[in-house]
């Protein structure tokens, strides 16, 4: 695992996909943070964090539309899966590694609220909760774009198709709202909802089940990318 | 070391590989050849765990490839017909990520410089790999499969792509490999095989169809023994005196190949050596004789008659 983590996470800064992300989250963060901090004269940093959700969910596909598509394609897999390392190793690997530049991404929002904290006591139960929330809703989309990566060979493909997964997980809430008259319908997706776990996290609330239920559904996706991988060698 | 045990791959209703076995001894090389399409890849594939087997039983170095995948696969150095390399590494962070990918034991630096020494490909030990050549990619991967010193090989076409020179070195290398491996190689090109491999497994279209050395192969299937004889005297001398040696069954002129030169084919009856008894009885005479050959199979015209008839059928292209 260390390996394939270490390879994974130099390759981001080889090719210029980690620059563009890393670019792309602070620009915007940095974009927000001056017209609703700065010129609005407001040191709530959460607005921040709300108004770069829906950016960060276009940004991770690019994170991880690579990671596995590309192995395929280039041959590198056979690398991978002939060497003695298993293939939850080889999977958490290049999870922890695509965690690790999104959460690098994040680190300018930190310096943000340290220019805040020149200037007033900022809240930093609602910034943490941000953090954590945006950790764990992105982890959820990177496990996503890594079972969507691994079944296709095309990156194209692997984006666009965890874009596409990962707005509907996001916008599961109001598309249910449609269907107000099923209720049980409403009670699974109000039990499954990302948006109102995330929105718990936003308002500074950390919640055990909340936490637990993101990391189920991580392991949940990287668990069903290990069997799709095992099951290409049996076809 | 390596042992095949009724080995059988399908895709789908395509039968990949059909019930193979085979035993590979330790520093031993065997050569694996077969038509395009016959299932050389995907048994090589099954060995080294890149896929499973739909049934049957592969053992390295006595480890189950499926029960005890990590510790069959430490054993194991593969060189895929692709190398699987990263284009944008440089060969040294390649050979590095391969080192701690194989959890390598061994000293790092000494090791890793030891085996670019081998394969030489010292001089591009910096390079970014989608720079190099198809002869340097193809030993890059080659330097890979060595790393951790596994005791056993398994290359794909590990020439293909290489120049006349580096080919010859390959194979010398290879060579020098088996002394302290156990080596499986396939190729399509004969004369590597012939001339690198200790035993030949032939396959065609998934089933095993030869396994022995390369004499034994082309004496097995010749059943043709004749020998072809040139000698420079009248014809019609020449073939009373041929006729009249013991052992011989049968002699046919074949013509005036050179002026005053005949050429005769000459059968002999089963297990009997007539070469010296025809010197001695034509220097009697004081006709020289110009040339004489046998006609046994080569390696190739074996090939070519055990994969022939179903060369013919086979319209359906597998993975080779």
């Amino acid at each position: 695992m260390g390996a394939v983590f270490k390879r994974e996470f130099k390759a981001f800064f080889t090719s210029p996909i980690g620059y563009i992300v890393i670019a792309a989250v602070g620009f915007f963060a940095g974009l927000f943070f001056y017209l609703i901090n700065i010129v609005g004269f407001n040191p709530d940093l959460s607005h921040v964090f709300g108004s770069l959700f829906p950016f960060i969910l276009i940004i991770l596909p690019l994170v991880t539309m690579r990671l596995f598509s590309e192995e395929k394609r280039q041959k590198t897999d056979q690398a991978l899966l002939t060497s003695p390392v298993s293939l939850t190793g080889i999977v958490l690997g290049k999870f922890f590694a695509a965690m690790l530049v999104f959460a690098l991404s994040l680190m300018l929002l930190l310096v943000f609220a340290m220019i805040i904290a020149f200037q007033v006591m900022p809240d930093w139960s609602v910034i943490f909760g941000n953090y954590i929330g945006l950790l764990l809703v992105g982890g959820l989309v990177i496990s996503i774009g890594l079972l969507i990566s691994s079944v296709t060979e095309s990156q194209l493909i692997a984006a666009i198709g965890t874009l596409g997964i990962s707005f509907i997980l996001i916008l599961m809430d109001s598309l249910a709202a449609q269907f107000s008259t099923l209720t049980y319908l409403t009670t699974v997706v109000n039990f499954l909802s990302v948006s109102q776990r995330y929105g718990m996290f936003t308002s500074g609330i950390i919640n055990y089940d909340d936490i637990i239920y993101f990391i189920s559904m991580q392991a949940l996706f990287l668990f069903l990318t290990v069997r799709v991988l095992d099951r290409k060698r049996w076809s | 070391m390596i042992e095949v045990q009724n080995l059988t791959k399908r895709y789908g209703n395509h039968l990949a590989v059909d019930n193979i076995s085979f035993r590979v001894e330790e520093g031993e090389i065997l050569g694996f050849l077969g038509p395009n399409g016959a299932g050389k890849t995907t048994t090589m594939n099954i060995l080294t765990g890149y896929l499973s087997a739909t049934s049957g039983v592969t053992k390295i170095n006595g480890f189950d490839v499926l029960e005890q995948p990590n510790e069959a696969k430490m054993n194991i150095g593969y060189l895929p017909e692709q190398p699987p390399l990263y284009l944008d590494m440089t060969v040294r962070e390649y050979l590095d990520f391969m080192y701690d990918l194989k959890k390598c034991k061994l000293a790092r630096k000494d090791h890793i410089a030891e085996i670019c020494r081998l394969v030489k490909i010292e001089n591009v030990y910096g390079r970014l790999i989608k720079n190099l050549s198809k002869g340097y990619r193809q030993r890059v991967g080659l330097a890979q499969s060595l790393i951790g010193n596994p005791p056993v090989l398994i290359l794909d076409e590990p020439t293909v792509g290489l120049d006349p020179k580096q080919i010859i070195e390959i194979r010398s290398l290879i060579k020098n490999l088996g002394k302290h491996h156990t080596v499986i190689l396939s190729s399509h090109i004969l004369q590597e095989i012939e001339a690198v491999c200790d035993r030949i497994v032939i396959i065609n279209k998934g089933v095993l169809v030869a396994d022995d050395t390369a004499s034994n192969l082309a004496e097995k299937y010749s059943n043709d023994r004749r020998l072809m004889v040139r000698i420079s005297g009248s014809e019609k001398d020449v073939l009373n005196v041929l006729s009249s040696i013991p052992g011989v069954s049968a002699v046919v002129s074949q013509g005036e190949k050179e002026p005053g030169v005949f050429e005769f084919a000459i059968e002999p009856q089963e297990d009997t050596d007539v070469r010296r008894e025809i010197s001695t009885r034509v220097a009697a005479r004081n006709w020289p004789i110009m040339g004489m050959r046998s006609m046994e199979m080569t390696l190739e015209e074996v090939f070519i008659a055990l994969t022939r008839e179903q060369i013919g059928k086979s319209k359906k292209g597998g993975r080779a």
